[in-house]
């Protein structure tokens, strides 16, 4: 009997916190594969944020870490700068990322630090119930937007993929969706480039992922993954954003 | 015996932080204390370590929890307002039980304050900072060479108990010159860092460096760990030194750091008018060196003062120590006022009743 389909080494068996339909899971089994496949379990380090996915230490393989909220990258920074020959990537919501830890980001990226990042970007902040995230599109209901998004009052969504590919430190910085199996192939395929980017010490690298959070966007998984499509993706173009490797910048 | 070099106390923190194998230093610039940071980032490349300049202390901090969870030794420099952005890590550090060094070279508050010497975060220093049930050890040196071996000694009392040690000295502390010497130290029988986040290298079982606990049962007996990790430092860690304390005495004065010194001249001076005045000086101002409190109370006629170079935020420690068996004054300056060896002179006259 040939195996076709077998949990990644990188993910252990346990079950998961995640609500039925939620994308998070999709994610981690990626960079799960891409650690396998890379046969880098050995030395690879994650680091959890703040946010739904707190608790990736007790699901990923490798040796982990749980960062305060938005710190991630500086934790991993020190991480890398202690271990250089370790492979460091920390693994990052919205409202982790781009509002609380929005300095740590930047200048992880500014110094090109050999890190990598998995952005998941669900426009909400999924752990606390569903508030207002940096990523919110304009009119989007939230708790704490209730009348949808006033950007005169609230601002405008932040595009993190093309802000972090203005800076030179940062190499490879894509930006891709889990909402269909094409889309999933290539978010494993930019998530696997990000990956090598670090293996060969180049600087850092990003990925940003769109993702859903049925439970906090009131709809039902295949609901999310249209409204993610209509809504998301027009706002937040999928692509490479920035290749140093081939000189590519969009 | 290593020879005696003249060093600037701030700079003598990074040689002895060199000396006792720091791996990195995550700083960021703030006065009084950046000589501490420039002084690394010139000899940590040379010896073929990690000097990073970061985005704040935030940042730098969080860097430390990082390279901490590595299992590296690890220390970082600040001054108060600095400290205060650094109190969420220090929380997390404690949390996950990480061992480093956290030097404080205070200035004073609250807010942006000034830049003159002060003794103001004691409160932040020993009874907190950040949330949640943990203790930091807290040294305070007097002089730049005691300065260098308890930088030495704080690497090895974090390894020791996995936790944070802070070093805490004020601007003269960090600017003044003095003649310092590097010891040969004995090597210390330190536990190994079987947990250290380092990547798996064939270890079957992944480590995790983390501070959540969901389940209250959990967090509960995590806190319970700790406070016995605490009360064995009680035991085992407290430093003090007692000075001019054999005899009965008028009263006895409590200070630590540079401000201890001061406070020997004025006890010079009032013992050429008859009146004899001790010191206990804690250098251990976390765990509490109450146990000195114990050894003089019954030679002290008038109790005890606090004198600070704050508002009375020792004063607590020195109430708590003498747990109303004796009168406890207080004397204090802040703001980076300093007082004189006269003004404390004068204070204690008033309360010993002038010349005997
Ligand atoms: C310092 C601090 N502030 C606030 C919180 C509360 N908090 C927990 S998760 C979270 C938002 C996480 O949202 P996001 O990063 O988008 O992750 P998601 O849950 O959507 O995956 C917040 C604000 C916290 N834990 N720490
Ligand atoms: S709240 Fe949203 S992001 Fe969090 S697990 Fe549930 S669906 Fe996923
Ligand atoms: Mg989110």
């Amino acid at each position: 009997m040939t195996v076709v389909f077998d949990r990644p080494k990188a993910l252990l068996d346990v079950p998961t916190h995640y609500c039925p339909g939620c994308t998070h899971g999709v994610i981690h089994r990626l960079v799960a594969e891409v650690i396998d496949e890379l046969g880098i379990l050995d030395k690879t380090i994650g680091v959890a944020p703040v946010g739904c996915s707190v608790l990736a230490y007790d699901y990923f393989a490798c040796d982990m870490y749980e960062a305060a909220h938005g710190r991630a990258p500086a934790v991993a920074t020190g991480i890398k700068r202690a271990v250089p020959d370790s492979v460091v990537f920390t693994y990052q919501g919205d409202g982790d990322l781009a509002a609380i830890g929005t300095a740590e980001i930047v200048h992880a990226a500014a110094r090109g630090e050999k890190i990598t990042t998995i952005f998941v970007n669900n426009a909400i902040y999924g752990m606390t119930g569903g508030q207002m995230a940096p990523t919110t599109l304009p009119g989007q209901v939230t708790e704490t937007s209730p009348y949808g998004r006033d950007v005169k009052t609230a601002g405008y969504p932040i595009r993190v993929s093309e802000m972090i590919s203005t800076l030179d430190g940062a190499v490879y910085v894509e930006r891709v969706s889990v909402d269909s199996v094409p889309n999933i192939i290539k978010a494993k395929k930019a998530i696997k480039k990000a990956f090598e980017i670090q293996l060969q010490g180049l600087g850092f690298s990003l990925v940003e992922v769109l993702s859903i959070c049925p439970t906090n966007w009131g709809l039902s998984p295949n609901e999310s993954v249209k409204w993610l499509r209509d809504n998301m993706i027009p706002y937040y173009p999928l692509g490479v954003k920035k290749d140093a490797t081939t000189g590519e910048v969009k | 015996m290593a020879d005696k070099v003249l060093m600037k106390g701030n700079e003598a923190i990074g040689e002895a932080a060199i000396h006792a194998g720091c791996q990195c230093f995550f700083g960021y610039p703030i006065t009084p204390q950046t000589e501490v940071a420039a002084y690394m980032s010139r000899r940590m490349p040379k010896v073929g370590r990690v000097f990073l300049q970061a985005e704040s202390e935030v940042a730098a901090i969080n860097m430390v929890y990082g390279a901490a969870g590595a299992g590296v030794r690890v220390m970082t420099s600040s001054s108060s307002p600095g400290i205060s952005l650094k109190a969420e890590g220090i929380s997390y550090i404690a949390g996950a039980e990480l061992p480093c060094v956290i030097i404080n070279i205070v200035r004073g508050g609250p807010g942006l304050g000034g830049i003159q010497p002060a003794q103001s975060d004691y409160f932040q220093a020993t009874k907190g900072g950040g949330h949640g049930d943990y203790r930091l050890v807290v040294f305070a040196p007097a002089s730049v060479q005691e300065m260098v071996d308890l930088v030495q000694d704080a690497f090895d009392v974090a390894d020791k108990y996995r936790n944070p040690v802070m070093v805490m000295g004020d601007g003269m502390l960090g600017q003044m010159m003095e003649p310092v010497e590097f010891k040969e130290r004995p090597k210390k029988e330190l536990p190994e860092k079987t947990w250290a986040a380092n990547g798996l290298k064939g270890r079957e079982k992944h480590n995790i460096i983390n501070s959540l606990f969901l389940k209250p049962e959990e967090l509960e007996a995590h806190n319970n760990k700790l406070q016995e990790k605490y009360r064995e430092i009680e035991k085992n860690e407290v430093r003090y030194e007692l000075y001019n304390c054999d005899e009965e005495m008028d009263l006895v004065i409590v200070s630590y750091g540079t401000l201890s010194r001061i406070c020997k001249n004025a006890i010079k001076m009032l013992k050429k008018e008859g009146i004899n005045v001790g010191l206990i000086r804690p250098i251990t101002l976390w765990p509490y060196p109450v146990e000195a409190f114990d050894k003089v109370i019954d030679k002290t006629k008038n109790g005890f003062i606090s004198v600070e170079m704050s508002c009375g935020q020792m004063l607590e420690d020195v109430q708590l120590a003498v747990n109303g068996r004796k009168p406890v004054h207080f004397y204090g300056r802040s703001g980076g006022m300093v007082p004189t060896p006269a003004e404390i002179a004068n204070k204690i006259k008033g309360i010993v009743g002038g010349a005997k």
